[in-house]
Order: C-alpha cells, then structure tokens, then sequence
C-alpha cells in the first residue's frame, strides 16, 4: 500500500519534470531558430552582419568623453564605453541627488508645519504629472535660454566661467604627492568605520549613550587635511581660458549634462518622496509612542526606531525608482547629451546600419544595468530585514 | 524612439518571417493601389507637409512622379516621415517602397546597408552655416568652434575629417533631429551650423533672425542625394531609375507640364519615344507606354521641379549650378530612351 503511493508520487514528479524540460527544449529552440532565421535572411538581404564592426574606425566626434577618444584614431567599440560611461555618470549622480532630494521632501509631507508640509505636497502633484520628456526639454531651453552667450560669460571668482556653452571650472592637476592625501583618506574612512562599531557595541552592552559623530567627522576630513598641509599643497589648478569661440581648457560642465541631470533628479525624487512618505507612515504610530514612554528623545526616535523600520517597506519601491531613473537616461538622445543610445544606438547603429546588433547590445546592455541595480538594493534589503529570533 | 521601434521590428521581421518580402515590389505596390514614399517631413523645400497636410518638396514631387507613372494619379502616394536615423531600417524592413529624403549615395551604404541607390537626383555639398556677429568669411577660422551637426548622417563624418584635415580643434555637439540642431543652433549653444548646402539655405530661413546668420563659400564634400530602393528588386530599381531620366530627358527635348499635350505630335523621335508614341519603353519597366507623358502631365520636367520646389520659384532661391543639365554645364545627364 505504501510502496503503491510512493511510486505514483514518483511518477507524476517524473511528468513534472520531464514537461519542464519539454518546455525548455522547445523555447530554446525558438530561439536558436530564430536566430538562425534572423541571420538567414539578413545575408539574403544583402545587409552586414555580425561584430566585426566593432574594430572599424568610429571618425564621429563625441561632446563629452571620460575615457580618451578622438575622431581619427577610436573605434566604433571605443565610442560604445564613451557613450556606456556617459550613461553611468548621469545615471549615478541621478541616483544620489534624487534621493536626497526625495527624502528631504517625503520627510516635509510629513512635517507639521502647514506650509512646508503644502508645499511639498505641490511639489510631487506637479512634477509627476508632467511628462519627463517635456521637464527635460523645459530644463533644456530654460538653462540655455537664461545663461548668457560666450562673450557675454559670467566670470566666477574662483576663476572660470558660465555661459550658454556650458559650466568651466578649475580643474584639479594632481602632483605625485597627492597620493598622501588620499591614502589619508581611506585610513580616515577605516578608523571612523571602527569607531563607529566600537561605540555601537559599548551602547549595547552598557546602555551608556557613545556619541562619536564629532569624532567621525575629524577622521574623515581632518586626516586628509593634515595630509594636504604636511605634503605641502601637491595640487594645482588649470584656469579654463577664454578664446576666440569657446572656453578652452579646465572642467567642463555641459548643458547638455546639466539639463538631463537636473530633469531625471527632480523628476525621480518626486515618486522617491512618495515613496519615503509611505514607507514612514507604514511603521505603526505605537512604536514611536513606545520609544516616547522609554524617554526617547524625537531625533533619536526617528534615527532609532522609526527609519530602521521605514527602510524595510522603503527599499523595494526605491530600488524601481532607481531603474526608472537609469532607463530614463536615455531621453538624452531630445537634447544631445551623448549617452549610450545617442551615441551607440545613434551614430554608431547609423553609420555601420547594422540595427540588429546595434540595439541587442544596447539593450542587453540596459538589462545588465538594471539587474546589478536590484541585486545591490536586494542585497541592502537583506542586510535591513527584520533579524527573525 | 521611434529609431529603436522600427530596429525592433526589423528584427522581428528577421528573427520569423520566412523570407524578407523584397522581390517584385512593383505588384506590391499596384496592389496596394498606393505607393509608400519615405520622405523627411521637416526639411522645407525637400519634403514637408503644409498645415493641411499636403506634401510638398523636391524629394515629395519624385514619388509622386512615380505613382504618376504607376497609377497615372500622383496622389495615390502615402509618405512616412523619417529621420536620418531610422530611414535605412524602414526601408529595409519593408515599411517603405522607396527612400526620397535627401539622401547620400556613398559606397557603406549602397553595399552594407541591403539597398541600392538608382540615381542622382540632387548633386549638393556641405557647408557651414555661422553667425554673422563671429564676423568669420571662411570655414578654415573656425579654429576652436562649437558646430552643431545632426547625427546619422554623412556630415557627422566629413565634419570631423575636415576638421582633423586642417589640423584645426573642433567641439562637436551631435543631435538627433535636424530640427533640435537648428534650434540649438538658433539659441547660440554653436557657433556653426553644418550640413548639406541645400538644407543650410533651408534650415536658415525657419531661423529667428534669417539675416543674421551667413552660408560660408566652402564646400566640404561631396552629398550626391538620391532615391534608395531595397536590393534584390531590379526591375523596381529600374523603375525608380528611369523616372529620374525620363524627367531629365523631357527637359532636355522641351517638354512642359503644360506642352505635354502639343508635344505628342512632336516629330522629333526622342520626343516621341519618350512620350510613348513609338516604341515600348514603358512595358519594358512595367508600366503602361504613357508613363513618362504621366510624369510631365502631373509634375513636369526635372527643371521645373527643382525652379518650383528650390530654386527660383521657391524661397530658397538655390542656383541649378552642378545641378543644370549637362548642355547647360551641370551633371545632370539624362539617359537616352531608346
């Protein structure tokens, strides 16, 4: 009787599995014949194909460059990191700006003052009922528009200058000695990182308060500064010049860069405040009321017993934020700003003609992004999921 | 976006159709009872539609030459804006007959690209474009200038290579539309404007202040603009071909939109090979022995397109200079119909 029940439980896990692996063969199947097909008909149709475009010569100029490129003598593979990298840094700051912005105005929703409360509430309604791509062209025409032409600049008294061409700074020149200060930097970080555990475990294991945070902020920025002073200043700065048609020389700001990166932070930070507004009024009012009757002060509160637990609902919600902010990137091919689908799904995709390539990579490209994203914010989540005793 | 959808439907099309549809274009078309033109939609003079949405322009006025021939109705023509970028992919996946938007034959893409150009029908240059405050005469100061360019396009390339060819810096700024160069242009983000001369002259006049911008005198390169078809379909290429030819020819032998009629009883063979009144010209490609007397009938000759459309009769005001017929010291060069 029991062996009789055994096999039949065997027997239909072997139907289980072996329809799983039907479906996989024949899923895979559809793929490899299409692509099969995809390159059948691409040769028939006398179009280029494969990668071998990756090594040709781009001879296509790029605005903005971190790595070196140059028209005459960088490849279309070349042009691929230049556009990829631009995408990063926009995408990067993006992320760090929209969310202290979108904090700072989920926490003012929140607030008890009417007017600050109001105006934060004005500020979500509008922003996110506004389609992005008319935010980024408003920011466009409105940074253009009000800067003043290059013989008109605005000098700044740092030196540097602000025009319709874009930000130009004094660039830091770095001498050999700079190396000092930033190993200062980092044995700065480590010391204020043990500090910080060693204050946290005594507060636990005697209740004694340990405020450190002085300390932390000497560490981190005193340690370097005194690094600066002893190796005797080892930095320069190239003065951006005034020519005949442009600014040449120093850091460059473009406002190609600016516009797309002010449009995706204000734009992102009013779903963030959202977002940090649920995520607070998710933690039961009890919990503050419990730390109120343990003596707590509201600022310990909040940093203590109210964040902790607001982050668990908040997280998830912010890691789509995060995507939407890094696909939304490439609104950048509106207003010129070279990010991967401008220059990569663009000029290269126009230039070489070869579409298919051009976009799978364009896009397995905006997958990985996006995977690495939500595998960080996951493995954060983990980190602030409730300890289960 | 509308790139990456139409590169997505191309591959589609790839991954599961059978076999790209490319042969016999011609019965496609007739059955359809429309020919699809792909054209530019912004670019004054070339292809773009009026308020009411009639198209007009150069490149516009060569598929309705065609769907003359075709349909004898110039209007059995649906057009498809496209952009420099998205162009090719929507000829090759099909969703065009024919590419008529100022369009450059270069070798890249007459081999790589799957398509096949037919003929010249515009033969144009690069230039610049700057503000007349630079008070610059020639493109060789532009030493250290700002340049707006549109991306997907030949200029992108001759740009930099003009540039690196003078030893001369050079600071880019790449958009994907015409229309976002200009306007970026317009608002002093560049201190140059650069693409095809005959698009300059355009693109000048939608400028805040017209005036105040200059066309350098230098040509950079060499912008042969034609219609594309799709590569595997001869016989629609030839079709495409000769009704550039057929418009040359009616020019060249003095046959008008409005002396169409009185030239049927021309003497003159060619004229009257032309016009179908002798021999089997039109058969050979397709169409019905009238074709070309449709083309004159609807649109008229090469010359009066190009008078109406960018030259004298047109606010462009372009001069017909390489674009005259060969007798006339240009390189237009109708082939013979015989």
């Amino acid at each position: 009787m029991n062996g009789a029940i055994k096999s039949a439980r065997y027997s239909a896990q072997a139907w289980r599995i072996g329809l799983q692996v039907l479906l996989a063969v024949i899923v895979g199947g559809l793929i490899y014949g299409a692509f099969i097909n995809a390159a059948d008909n691409l040769e028939r149709a006398h179009i280029a194909s494969g990668f071998g475009f990756w090594n040709n010569s781009a001879g296509f100029d790029i605005s903005q460059t971190l790595i070196p490129y140059s028209a005459n003598t960088s490849t279309f593979g070349q042009a691929f990191w230049v556009g990829l990298l631009n995408t990063l840094l926009v995408a990067a700051l993006g992320v760090v700006l929209a969310t202290i912005l979108g904090f700072a105005i989920g926490i003012a929703r929140l607030s008890r003052n009417w007017l600050v409360a109001r105006l934060a509430g004005f500020y979500v309604e509008l922003i996110r009922n506004i389609p992005l791509l008319l935010q980024l062209l408003f920011w466009y025409n409105a940074v253009l528009k009000a800067l003043p032409e290059l013989r008109g600049s605005i000098v700044l008294p740092t030196g540097g200058f602000l025009n319709n061409r874009g930000l130009f700074l004094p660039r830091p020149v770095f001498a050999p000695g700079f190396a000092a200060v930033g190993a200062a930097l980092l044995v700065g970080i480590a010391a204020a990182i043990v500090l910080h555990i060693w204050a946290r475990r005594r507060r636990e294991r005697t209740g004694a308060p340990t405020p450190v945070g002085w300390w932390i902020a000497v560490l981190i920025v005193g340690l370097p500064l005194a690094a600066l002073t002893l190796a005797g200043f080892p930095v320069a700065f190239e003065l951006p010049q005034m020519s005949r048609f442009n600014v040449i020389g120093g850091l460059e700001i473009l406002p190609e860069f600016a516009a797309l990166l002010l449009a995706l932070s204000i734009y992102t930070a009013a779903f963030i405040a959202e977002v940090v507004r649920a995520g607070i009024l998710a933690v039961p009012s009890g919990q503050t009321e419990a730390a109120q009757a343990l003596g707590l002060r509201s600022g310990t509160t909040l940093r203590l017993i109210v964040v902790p637990q607001a982050m668990r609902a908040i997280v998830p919600p912010l890691t789509n934020q995060y995507l939407n902010l890094t696909k939304n990137s490439s609104l950048a091919v509106a207003i010129g700003y070279p990010d991967l689908v401008q220059v990569f799904a663009g000029s290269v995709l126009n230039i070489t003609g070869q579409a298919v390539e051009v976009i799978a990579i364009t896009m397995a490209v905006y997958l990985t992004i996006s995977l690495v994203t939500s595998l960080l914010m996951n493995l954060y989540g983990r980190m602030t999921a409730i300890a289960e005793r | 976006m509308k790139r990456i959808a139409t590169a997505l439907s191309l591959a589609l099309l790839l991954a599961f159709s059978a076999q790209v549809a490319r042969a016999q274009t011609l019965q496609t078309v007739k059955q359809r009872g429309q020919l699809i033109c792909g054209a530019n939609g912004t670019l004054g003079g070339f292809g773009l539609p009026d308020p009411q949405g009639n198209w007009t322009g150069f490149d516009v006025d060569f598929c309705r030459a065609i769907a003359a021939a075709i349909f004898n109705d110039p209007s059995k023509v649906k057009f498809v804006p496209l952009t420099a970028g998205n162009r090719f992919t929507a000829l090759q996946s099909g969703e065009v007959d024919v590419l008529s938007r100022n369009t450059t034959w270069t070798m890249s893409r007459d081999t790589t690209l799957g398509l096949d150009f037919a003929a010249v029908t515009f033969y144009d240059g690069q230039g610049f474009m700057v503000h007349k405050s630079l008070k610059v005469s020639s493109a060789l100061e532009l030493n250290g200038a700002s340049v707006c360019v549109q991306q997907g396009t030949t200029t992108e390339l001759n740009l930099a290579d003009y540039f690196r060819s003078h030893q001369m810096a050079l600071k880019t700024v790449t958009f994907a539309t015409a229309d976002e160069a200009t306007k970026a242009y317009d608002s002093g983000r560049c201190d140059s404007y650069t693409t095809d001369s005959s698009q300059l002259y355009s693109e000048r006049l939608r400028l805040t202040n017209p005036d105040d911008n200059i066309v350098l005198p230098e040509i950079i390169s060499k912008e042969p603009l034609g219609p594309a078809v799709r590569q595997g379909d001869d016989s629609w290429e030839d079709l495409v071909r000769w009704t550039h030819h057929a418009m040359l020819d009616a020019e060249e032998l003095g046959v008008t939109k409005s002396n169409v009629d009185e030239q049927l009883k021309s003497a003159n063979p060619e004229t009257r090979r032309l016009l179908g009144v002798e021999g089997q010209f039109g058969q050979s490609i397709g169409l019905t022995n009238d074709w070309a007397y449709r083309i004159v009938k609807y649109i008229g000759n090469y010359g009066e397109s190009f008078d109406r459309n960018v030259g004298q009769g047109s606010p462009l005001k372009i001069v017909r200079g390489l674009n005259a017929l060969w007798t006339k010291g240009g390189l237009q060069y109708g082939l013979p119909v015989r």
